[in-house]
């Protein structure tokens, strides 16, 4: 086995390429209990850049290389994926996995590569001056919350007074992130608070939604993930919540969520960080990508909520690698020039209706002390046969947010040893 | 031709009762030692060390940690991921409290404090055994886990229950955090093993380990006989969780930095360690590191074989993964029930005859 092993891999570093390209990683599972989220993301992560190579010649006219690598939202094989791939001149991670993302933060910044977690994984990695190669533009899950709690407001005529919510959430460092925020908030605008935590994969779910109709919550805000989502919508139509008051968060709020319910689902509100609908992007990948035959799934996910944000996942990358390379002026850019890259990326309306894609996201500039992008997210709600976007981006309150992220962001820089880079004042 | 005993002599009772009596096994023992301790180290990289070395390392540790007690005094426990876990938080709680506290007593008091975690829910195993101990010990595997999501004191208080290992160094290099080289990691892992498989070795062939024996084979008739049931059975699940405690702690600190304890040390875990111990040998040392070996090694060389080599969809590779490791399982059960370990054993006496098997 050994010696099958050695063969291999002297075999796969004789077949390196020497020839440029810009290579991607894409630690995907299309495999385990979150395989349905997973699916459509790697899809449009993949076909995005498959789009690049086959209609531009790829970026900068460097052709792109994907490696996909199978995590199945195990943390333990996310860091076989990066190890396995780190020294394959990867430029940026994206592991979709919070888990993951915790183990990568300090290897990817000693290995300098930069990690990009997109409305996922440590919240304050917002903080550049400490987290140097760690980014999550255009939103993190504390947005999300500060998101929620200001519709909620606004359907409440500002007041929240006396209001109960409750958290209901996947038992992991992905749920437990909006935590903290919900309870600055609630001690701010007066609601009470109640955690309802649902343990992975979460297939099981009758405890937490028997306790839920007995105390019969305002408001229940949904951290899920994976078929726990596609569970705790049918428990709530079971026990007859009422499914617009139950608001999930971008990853809870996708085609395969509320299929299976269909239209009994009909009023469930989901926060999303990038637009749906038709774009003419897609008429362009299912020309050069699926027609071609070169799709990275069945093709049948394109235009899907993951989908599209996969899409935009890769879409921010070759932006920012486009970016790096003309900093740099190199076209093979290194991990450390894709990190600069990042760092000065900026979207405007104007690119983003350039790449057939507009409005997808909101308008935002990364710099060297912000990472995190504006954190607006839209409200979009399942009408029993497809998700309609109820609202234009909503801004969070960076009053409440701000603090925090420092807060957070000081006690991983003095537990890791972390010096503060001091970044130029904007 | 190997493995024989004819002209090695042992001219005392020191020399008869070493643990390699047969000069070939001694020898191939050395040469083990000396590439695993002498070689290895200086031609390791990062991908052999995370994917393949130190897991195999670490679960090696835990699997004779199990096999002490499923093994050797024939307690069956599905509790082993809950108590990596305390021997992990213990470590964080450690290194965060005593920041100046060495990377070597830390693990130990790791393995110290699982062992009294053990030992307090070994107490069942008096009353009950079997399936029903197995039982008691799943309740200790989810309790365990429950208790480090619910008491927040245990992740000081992080934002995301998730605990992260600091930086640590032994004489001036890096074991733990990112920074850590590889073959230090390695190494320190190394270490801990050779000194457990040392201990675990010495302790079988000892009072204790006969007592565990006999306890396994017949507890009834080992009580008749003089054998304590109370200290036989309590000092297995001790020692036992002591390995397993030092094992959760590598795991946290050198291997992975940062743990979400349902997912790093949840079911999945223990029943990890008891197939390498089922696939390796119960009541065998080396069915230990044949089985974690196994178990590591086999998902890392498919994706290797189906999906770099062969080109295949990472979905459907991982899917035929769960095929062939399935299959290999069943099919080590049905072929050779006593694992890996019995394999080996066969293979020495069939290279004792060779090349004259008549």
């Amino acid at each position: 086995m050994k010696k099958l092993l050695t063969t291999v891999a002297a075999g796969a570093m004789l077949a390196t390429p020497a020839f440029a390209d810009l290579m991607f990683p894409d630690l995907s599972y299309r495999t385990g209990p979150f395989a349905a989220g997973g699916i459509p993301f790697s899809d449009g992560y993949q076909d995005y850049f498959t789009l690049l190579n086959q209609r531009d010649g790829g970026i900068g006219g460097v052709p792109v290389r994907v490696v996909e690598c199978e995590t199945a939202y195990n943390t333990e094989r996310g860091v076989e994926c990066y190890e396995a791939t780190k020294g394959d001149g990867a430029l940026v991670y994206q592991p979709l996995s919070t888990g993951i993302t915790y183990q990568l933060i300090p290897r990817a910044t000693a290995d300098g590569i930069p990690l990009h977690t997109m409305g996922y994984g440590r919240t304050s990695a917002v903080n550049g001056e400490i987290f140097s190669h760690v980014f999550n533009y255009p939103a993190n899950y504390w947005d999300a919350a500060s998101v929620m709690i200001n519709v909620l407001l606004e359907e409440n005529g500002g007041s929240l007074e006396g209001k109960t919510i409750t958290l209901l959430y996947h038992n992991s460092a992905y749920g437990r992130e909006p935590i903290r925020t919900l309870e600055t908030l609630a001690a701010q605008h007066g609601f009470t608070l109640t955690q309802i935590a649902v343990d992975s994969p979460g297939q099981e779910q009758g405890n937490q939604w028997l306790q839920i109709r007995r105390e019969r919550p305002d408001y229940v805000l949904f951290w899920g993930w994976g078929v726990m989502n596609q569970v705790a919508i049918q428990e709530a139509i079971n026990i007859r919540y009422p499914l617009e008051n139950f608001i999930g968060n971008w990853w809870a709020g996708a085609d395969h969520d509320v299929a299976s319910a269909g239209a009994a689902a009909a009023g469930y509100r989901a926060l999303n960080m990038n637009r749906l609908g038709d774009m003419p992007v897609f008429a362009e990948i299912q020309q050069h990508v699926i027609d071609a035959g070169l799709a990275a799934g069945d093709g049948t996910n394109l235009g899907s909520v993951l989908y599209t944000r996969g899409m935009y996942a890769a879409m921010l990358a070759a932006e920012a690698a486009r970016t790096a390379q003309e900093i740099h002026g190199v076209g093979d850019i290194t991990a450390e020039m894709m990190r600069d890259g990042m760092e000065a990326l900026v979207m405007t309306n104007a690119r983003m209706d350039e790449l057939g894609m507009p409005g997808i996201g909101p308008e935002f500039a990364v710099s060297c002390a912000d990472h995190g992008g504006t954190g607006q997210a839209i409200m979009t709600q399942w009408n029993g046969t497809e998700w309609v976007t109820l609202t234009d981006f909503i801004a969070p309150d960076d009053s409440v947010t701000g603090p925090l992220v420092l807060e957070d962001s000081a006690a991983y820089a003095a537990e890791a040893g972390i010096e503060a880079r001091t970044c130029p004042a904007s | 031709m190997f493995y024989r005993e004819a002209g090695d002599f042992k001219t005392s009772y020191t020399a008869d009762n070493q643990t390699f009596p047969i000069r070939f096994d001694r020898y191939r023992y050395y040469i083990v030692l000396a590439i695993g301790a002498g070689i290895i180290p200086f031609v390791i990289t990062d991908y052999w060390a995370s994917a393949i070395l130190i897991p195999f390392v670490i679960y090696a540790i835990a699997a004779i940690g199990l096999n002490i007690l499923t093994g050797y005094c024939g307690q069956v426990s599905l509790g082993t991921g809950g108590f990596m876990a305390v021997g992990a938080y213990t470590s964080y709680k450690l290194m965060t409290a005593f920041p100046g506290l060495d990377m070597i007593t830390i693990t130990i008091l790791s393995g110290a404090m699982t062992a009294m975690v053990g030992l307090a829910f070994g107490l069942p195993s008096l009353r009950i055994k079997g399936f029903y101990l197995a039982v008691a010990t799943l309740a200790a595997q989810f309790f365990l886990v429950w208790v480090f999501n619910k008491v927040p004191w245990f992740y000081n208080y992080s934002a995301s229950g998730q605990i992260n290992a600091p930086e640590r160094f032994i004489l001036g290099h890096a074991v733990t955090g990112p920074n850590a080289e590889a073959w230090a990691k390695y190494l320190f892992c190394l270490v801990f093993l050779f000194a457990l498989a040392w201990m675990a070795r010495n302790l079988t062939r000892g009072a204790m380990g006969r007592q565990w024996m006999a306890i396994r084979d017949m507890d009834i008739a080992a009580e008749i006989i003089g054998v304590n049931p109370l200290r036989a059975k309590l000092s297995a699940f001790a020692v036992s969780s002591f390995y397993v405690g030092i094992s959760g702690a590598l795991l946290f600190t050198v291997y992975l930095g940062a743990v979400e304890v349902g997912e790093a040390y949840g079911i999945q875990k223990s029943f990890l360690v008891l197939f390498m111990i089922i696939i390796g040998g119960l009541g065998s040392l080396f069915g230990s590191f044949a089985g974690a070996a196994f178990m590591v090694l086999l998902p890392v060389a498919l994706k290797v074989l189906l999906v770099d080599t062969m080109g295949w969809d990472t979905a459907l590779a991982t899917h035929f993964q769960f095929v062939i490791v399935g299959f290999l399982i069943m099919f080590f059960l049905i072929v050779e029930p006593h694992g890996l370990a019995r394999l080996w054993a066969l293979m020495k006496e069939k290279l004792r005859l060779w090349p004259f098997p008549h």
